[in-house]
């Protein structure tokens, strides 16, 4: 019986299986109502797929394994539990690139192998696996470095930036097929090339991110991740093993999706992200326009308590302010007593408003918003002229008029909550600072809106003390 | 060599198709979890890690493979959890 716990058919037959589990958690992660099941279900397929992977008959030695098992699991459950929400998009850039490094380390462990023969096609397989890996692990390192404010997180340009990367990618391609081919021209050994080419793979990581700005944020971090399921893929080709092509495939195609709605969200094409370089340029073009009249308006928290008081419907448009003044639970709160007093709350989400997918209805999950009240651009911009006040805090480009208004804007077309056609907005902002993308606003020029200078979760905390006094 | 390639490219290509009809639908309340949640998939080269640092072979794979048994377990432990933590958050009144 032993015998067959051990035997290939039967890991194999597991491997199905954890397949199966992978597709049905990621099946079940597309509805809030099944989707923490389907994490677990996923789990489940991975803790299958590493115990018959341990019990199987090519391990011999367990001492290092358990180690580092052991040593990584506690890494891991650490950063995950103390985590704080607003750092999400950190700790998801963190993990994505330690599975990066992992992928490239498979792929280098057994190409250095000298007892497993590799053919063309696994030979070509390590080159991606290590390109890919690596690319993914220093872009994931930068995007990390950016988010948590490590790194500046402006656009890095500089003259030749095509160039350069084009360099890269040929010198990476070279070394791959000297790889595959072993012809000995260029007269480095197996070990160097290899050395070599993960040193190219790491600049070519650091190459692609480091041009993107932060309000691109989401479009790279969605990227990255597709990037790493797609370097476990290779993975799998390295060491002709199905499961981690079913799950490597299934998290690339899953990650593309995702930097294609994000791009979609921003009307751009993903060349445009990669190479634009948009917060570095725009800021000189935004200012041509130069037609934006009218007066800043601000309003005292009594004031614009009076009018929310008033008001049977508000809408709340969060942005990456929200975040940085960690405004959520004072957010839900307002929204609470806003509810008892007979109004309606709905909260406007724009898919690319702060720094990873989704990023606003984490932090507002957390503050316990019913996710129900949360609402995509396309679904109230229909009734936006029912709405009594929009509060806009700590978002700027997403409620941007410009982008239908201004033709000569950057972000002209670029799908916004448009807010400035409720009856009142309210803008909740620090200073007259523009946003990420350095562009200028006429949302703040307009006849009904009104600026509530200061820190967000001050600003609400009052108008909260307002409600109940 | 040649049947082995073609079945995993089989493989590969259906998984890809399968991945894009699975995700197409995502409410965007859910992109953040989805998004940990696959990054917590594709720590399954775990399993090639386990393979390269148990098998005693050549030293520098044992070292490697261990290496690499190390970052896919935080990938995966850390993945799987922050996901079920913030999945958790997610409540409808």
């Amino acid at each position: 019986m032993n015998m067959f716990f051990q035997s290939e058919l039967f890991v194999n037959l597991s491997y199905i299986l954890a397949s199966i589990l992978f597709i049905f958690g990621l099946k079940m992660l597309s509805s809030p109502e099944t989707a923490q099941r389907g994490n677990l279900i996923s789990a489940l397929g991975m803790l299958l797929a590493i115990i018959v992977t341990l019990m199987g008959n090519n391990i011999i030695s367990y001492q290092w394994l358990a180690i580092a098992l052991i040593a990584g699991a506690i890494v891991g459950a650490s950063a995950a539990s103390f985590v704080k929400m607003t750092t999400m998009p950190e700790l998801v850039a963190l993990f994505n690139g330690f599975g990066g490094i992992a992928s490239l380390l498979v792929g280098s462990a057994e190409f250095l192998n000298i007892t497993s023969s590799l053919n063309v096609i696994a030979l070509t397989a390590v080159f991606l696996t290590v390109l890919i890996g690596g690319v993914t692990f220093t872009g994931s390192l930068l995007a990390f470095g950016k988010l948590s404010e490590i790194i500046n997180g402006k656009p890095f340009l500089y003259f030749g930036q095509r160039a350069v990367l084009t360099i890269f990618i040929f010198l990476s391609f070279i070394l791959g097929i000297e790889i595959v081919v072993d012809s000995g021209l260029l007269g480095i050994s197996r070990f160097y090339l290899l050395v070599f080419l993960t040193i190219t793979a790491l600049i070519l990581g650091v190459l692609l991110t480091a041009p993107i700005g932060g309000a691109d944020m989401p479009v790279i971090i969605a990227l990255l991740n597709s990037y790493s399921g797609v370097a476990a893929a290779a993975a799998g080709f390295v060491i002709n093993n199905n499961v981690l092509i079913v799950a490597g495939s299934l998290v690339g195609a899953s990650g593309l999706i995702l930097t294609n709605i994000m791009c979609k969200a921003m009307n751009r094409s993903l060349m445009n992200v990669l190479f634009g370089g948009f917060g570095a340029v725009s800021s000189s073009e935004g200012n041509k326009s130069g037609e934006i009249q009218g007066e800043v308006k601000p309003i005292n928290t009594s004031d614009a308590y009076l009018i929310l008081e008033a008001a049977n419907s508000v809408l709340f448009v969060p942005g990456y302010g929200m975040a940085v003044s960690q405004a959520q639970h004072s957010v839900r709160e307002l929204g609470e007593l806003l509810e008892e007093n007979g109004c309606e709350v709905n909260y406007g989400i724009h898919p690319v408003a702060g720094r990873m997918p989704g990023h606003m209805n984490v932090l507002l999950a957390e503050a316990n918003v019913s996710y129900d009240l949360l609402v995509e651009p396309d679904d109230v911009n229909p009734i936006m002229d029912t709405v009594d006040v929009c509060v806009v805090i700590g978002a700027n480009d997403v409620v941007n008029p410009d982008a239908r208004e201004n033709e000569g804007s950057p972000i002209y077309g670029m799908p916004v909550i448009e807010v400035d056609r409720a009856k009142t907005v309210f803008i909740l902002k620090r200073s007259m600072a523009s946003g990420f993308a350095g562009i200028d606003n006429p949302l703040f020029l307009k006849e009904n809106s009104r600026m509530l200078f200061g820190d967000a979760k001050e600003s609400i905390s009052t108008l909260v003390s307002e409600f109940k006094s | 060599m040649d049947s082995l390639f073609i079945m995993l490219l089989f493989v590969l290509i259906l998984a890809i198709f399968l991945g894009f009809e699975l995700i197409n639908k995502v409410p965007s309340t859910l992109h953040t979890p989805l998004m940990s949640g696959a990054n917590a998939i594709s720590g399954i080269t775990i399993v090639g890690a386990i393979l390269s640092s148990g098998s005693d072979s050549v030293l520098l794979t044992t070292i490697l493979g261990t290496g690499a048994v190390f970052f896919a377990t935080i990938n995966v432990v850390g993945g799987y959890l922050v996901t079920n933590r913030m999945l958790g958050m997610f409540k409808k009144k």
